[in-house]
């Protein structure tokens, strides 16, 4: 498969690349990974006349910890989030999350930001950034601004991301003691969108009691989807088998999932139900272990 | 549409090329450096059949433009051996039978060799996970696994 024919460059500053974009207008599309974007343009559903590779910026490639964030440069690739040791012991849901998005040689290129700046609700970070409340830096002409994530997906594949502007940040808040959470996931086969997925993140306090429940639904609806009512069910209340059953009841009831090849919307529903008490079991475990 | 030069290291040896910018890096190394030993397979970033070295890391070379490769390294199947010298990866893929119509064999082996790199002693377990991304319609997958461990212990006894 070949794709539409398209002008192509490869900025080396951030400035150089925002003036492509403001240039081009909505002729232009950024190329991070490219995993979701090349499979489109190749399938012919996308034609951009002009491509800006954002892989040559300098210094856009980096997982840190600083005033009171964890930090993730817009270059970095899931296969680097999948292997981080900061990750895998302070933010393991985001260790599960990448470790099932696509298959090995995919997370090699991918990015996490161009998982949430695609904003395919199939995708997998959505949900969990919802999960973390996390926030995206956006820098475009006028400098940066900083959006809760909660914000910022308004539609299938659209986001509040205006045409010159870069996602060149995301910035998770760093757990407090008592936090843990968990990506869980079911796909027909490695590399397939989730039929369902939930990403959970829970701070409890003592005996259990949660002080702060985040949910995330992936391909439940045509945006990516923050279960409320089941964040507020356990807000106050001790996370046990009985409430994780409320929660994971209310959390199937936000969700919207269209029946296709991967399962009846009934089927869907239940798969988010199922998935979020087990989520929730998961994080719990996890977040006593962080005490 | 215009043309643009790039410039590619390919298994050690500096190539030039004129290509569209919507050209693949996986036509781009069959096609015009005439190496036909990367497959393509599914052409969806699927199988794996494509998988190249980019730098040193395992990709896709379907879901990757040649102008993106400009300036930096590629290493196919071809630039495995040595000095007439099979790598360890081809050997124990030869030595453990690891393949049988040999489609997905390329990829196979250049993800194996990038994957050992990272991980010289890896499970059994960790090894299905390293070449997940790749699809193999003949062996089940058994021997695949055998030849990877063969040159896990080759290339921990020295190569």
């Amino acid at each position: 498969m070949i794709p539409p024919a398209f002008e192509y460059c490869a900025p080396t500053s951030v400035s150089e690349a925002i003036g492509l974009l403001k240039q081009h207008g909505s002729d232009a599309k950024i190329l991070s990974g490219g995993m979701s974007l090349i499979p489109l343009l190749k399938l012919r559903l996308a034609a951009p006349r002009f491509l800006v590779d954002i892989n040559r910026l300098p210094g856009l490639n980096y997982i840190t910890e600083a005033d009171g964030f964890l930090k993730i440069g817009a270059l970095t690739r899931e296969a680097e989030v999948e292997r981080s040791e900061l990750v895998r012991t302070k933010y393991p849901i985001l260790a599960d999350t990448a470790a099932v998005i696509g298959d090995p040689l995919v997370r090699n290129m991918a990015t996490v930001a161009g998982n949430l700046a695609h904003a395919d609700p199939a995708n997998d970070h959505p949900a969990t950034m919802l999960a973390l409340d996390a926030r995206v830096v956006a820098t475009g002409p006028n400098g940066e601004r900083k959006i809760p994530i909660a914000d910022f997906f308004t539609g299938l594949f659209t986001t509040v991301l205006a045409h010159d502007e870069l996602l060149t940040e995301i910035q998770i808040p760093v757990p407090t003691a008592g936090t843990s959470g968990a990506y869980l996931k079911l796909e027909r086969k490695v590399g397939d969108f989730a039929t369902a997925a939930v990403a959970v993140q829970l701070t409890i306090g003592q005996g259990d009691v949660c002080e702060r429940a985040g949910i995330g639904l992936t391909n439940a609806g045509p945006i990516p989807v923050k279960a409320k009512k089941a964040e507020d069910v356990l807000r106050g209340r001790k996370i046990d088998g009985e409430t994780i059953r409320q929660a994971a009841r209310l959390a199937a009831e936000e969700s919207d999932p269209k029946s296709d090849l991967r399962g009846s919307s009934e089927y869907k529903r239940d798969l988010v139900r199922v998935l979020t008490a087990r989520a929730l079991h998961r994080a719990l475990e996890r977040a006593r272990g962080g005490h | 549409m215009v043309k643009e030069k790039i410039r590619v290291q390919v298994n050690g040896s500096a190539m030039e090329a004129d290509v569209e910018p919507r050209m693949l890096l996986v036509h781009c190394i069959r096609d015009v450096f005439r190496l036909t030993g990367t497959h393509i397979g599914c052409d969806t970033s699927h199988c794996g059949a494509c998988t190249v070295l980019l730098d040193g890391k395992a990709i896709k070379s379907c879901t990757f433009f040649a102008i993106q490769a400009n300036g930096r390294e590629v290493t196919t199947v071809e630039g495995l051996e040595k000095d007439g010298n099979l790598h360890p990866v081809q050997e124990g893929f030869w030595q453990e039978h690891g393949l049988q119509c040999g489609y997905c064999t390329p990829g196979m082996m250049i993800c194996a060799t990038a994957f050992l790199k990272e991980n010289p002693k890896p499970t059994e377990d960790e090894i299905r996970v390293a070449i997940s991304g790749n699809l193999c319609r003949c062996t089940g997958y058994v021997n695949i696994v055998k030849a990877i461990q063969y040159a896990a212990t080759k290339i921990a006894a020295g190569g």
